[in-house]
């Protein structure tokens, strides 16, 4: 037998008798981050290999909800401060060692980056736009010039926002769910394909839905391999870490782990979109809904599940 | 210099004294505390062992909460003193996450609060409140670079461990067993 009990009597709010000071705002932006890295990285993708014309949802419109997602997310990580008033303290450092601290950083570069895109293509999309002001007519002519190096350092940045949505969790070496490197490519993984749904869903011409549907597949199958991986991992490695598989091998997040995350969030819009590409009829929101609902209902219940996990001692 | 705590476990009784008068000495708010007693029963009847440890931040020598804090709010004071500055602190929860010890809370007015090995008492010469009133004598503290300290003196002659040494923060409260 072993027990251990607080003598001293300790009921910290949040705290005990588990951990749980992170609530649904960060798996909400986690989410959020992540389907906007996926958004933009498509954008910036197709119009590196030339194809803005054929691919005119995924470049020109499903990109102005990326600003929208990522202004939501931080507004979310706003509302998880505790000490408000003093946000603006992450600016006035650079912590290279913090990965929230660089997170911060990413969101200051590709925020405004996304908000950019958008408005260099607002001509295109609506007809007769015009900016009012002469210096922002010529701001916009230096970016539809220099579009395809935008589009470069918009993949990159992409790329860094999509996998430090992982690297936020995995840098918790006292919580061993989330302290393994595999999280970073899992949820940039994860959020590119959320990214893609969204896409998919928006997009009215079937050959730019059938091209994207392709990709998506293949990073759903990224993903669940993925997640294999995770839980080799885990049950390869010591107690804590076997411990931490355990709560979705039997223990309390298992069903809605398996449920949600893997066959509703993966293997079902998997099959739906291989069957679409086959040519058959698929409600055409049915797959995006599905893997952005798995997308949420995994972040969300990894943050929930990775704050039980903890050293034994 | 180097301040550590040596925490006696065959002495403690676990009366709670430690926690109380950190409590006061400290301001901590109600229904919190920066100091614990753990007490852990080990085996069956009849042969169990029993286990007092009184706990608190392990002022860690590699301390994560310091590593990710993202605006420098939690840094290392004189002699390895984890510190929290409240007015850089946005309370984002990052170091609380960090700790393998639980050892740090949200403070009611939103920043992160934990123990400071009492550096205000510290600085001034004093032992730290826990183990002023300790009344067995359990807890020593001191500077472990002076062999003649107290936490020096303690932990010379006895067997110790930390905990959770595998997390490999190098935690600075050795429990005398």
């Amino acid at each position: 037998m072993k027990e251990e009990l607080f003598v001293s009597g300790r009921n910290i709010p949040n705290i005990d008798p588990y951990l749980n000071i992170w609530h649904w705002q960060i798996p909400l932006y986690l989410f959020l981050g992540g389907l906007a890295a996926g958004i933009l990285f498509f954008a910036g993708y197709f119009v590196v290999r030339g194809k803005e014309k054929e691919m005119k949802t995924t470049v020109k419109i499903a990109p102005i909800i990326a600003p929208i997602a990522l202004i939501l997310g931080l507004f979310a990580l706003f509302l998880d401060l505790k000490h408000k008033l003093f946000f603006w303290q992450l600016y006035t450092t650079i912590r290279l060692e913090s990965p929230m601290g660089w997170g911060a950083w990413t969101l200051m570069i590709i925020t405004p980056i996304s908000f950019i895109w958008v408005a260099s293509y607002m001509k295109e999309l609506i007809p007769g736009w015009n900016w009012k002001f002469d210096f922002l007519e010529k701001f916009e002519a230096f970016v539809i010039k220099h579009r395809v190096s935008l589009a470069w350092i918009m993949m990159i940045y992409a790329i860094i926002l999509g996998v430090y949505t992982g690297i936020l969790l995995s840098a918790f070496n006292a919580r061993p769910l989330w302290n393994t490197s595999i999280l970073g490519p899992l949820f940039l993984v994860s959020g590119f394909s959320t990214g893609l749904a969204t896409i998919i869903w928006m997009s009215k011409d079937a050959n730019e839905r059938k091209i994207l549907s392709r990709i998506d597949l293949v990073f759903i199958i990224i993903e669940i391999f993925l997640i294999v991986h995770l839980f080799m991992g885990f049950l390869a490695g010591s107690e804590t870490a076997i411990e931490a598989a355990n709560l979705f091998l039997g223990g309390e997040f298992t069903v809605s782990f398996w449920v949600f995350v893997v066959v509703i969030g993966l293997i079902f819009p998997a099959l739906f979109e291989t069957l679409e590409i086959w040519g058959m009829h698929v409600p055409k929101w049915l797959p995006p809904v599905m893997i952005l609902f798995g997308g949420f209902m995994f972040r969300f219940i990894m943050v929930e599940a990775g704050q039980i996990t903890r050293y034994l001692y | 210099m180097r301040y550590a705590m040596a925490i006696d476990t065959k002495k403690c009784v676990g009366c709670g004294d430690c926690v109380v008068a950190c409590q006061t000495e400290n301001n901590v708010p109600h229904g919190y505390c920066r100091d614990w007693i753990v007490e852990r029963v080990d085996g069956t009847y009849p042969s169990l062992s029993l286990e007092f440890r009184s706990e608190r931040c392990n002022h860690c020598d590699n301390s994560p909460c310091v590593r990710c804090c993202p605006t420098g709010a939690s840094h290392i004071e004189e002699g390895g003193i984890v510190s929290v500055t409240p007015h850089k602190c946005i309370g984002c929860g990052a170091c609380i996450q960090s700790c393998p010890y639980d050892a740090r809370y949200s403070h009611p007015d939103g920043y992160v609060d934990k123990c400071t090995f009492c550096l205000h008492r510290v600085q001034k010469g004093q032992k730290t409140a826990c183990v002023d009133v300790c009344p067995t004598k359990c807890l020593h503290f001191g500077d472990l670079d002076d062999p003649n300290s107290d936490v020096s003196l303690a932990i010379k002659d006895r067997s110790w461990k930390v905990l959770a040494p595998e997390a490999g923060t190098k935690p600075q409260l050795y429990f005398l067993t």
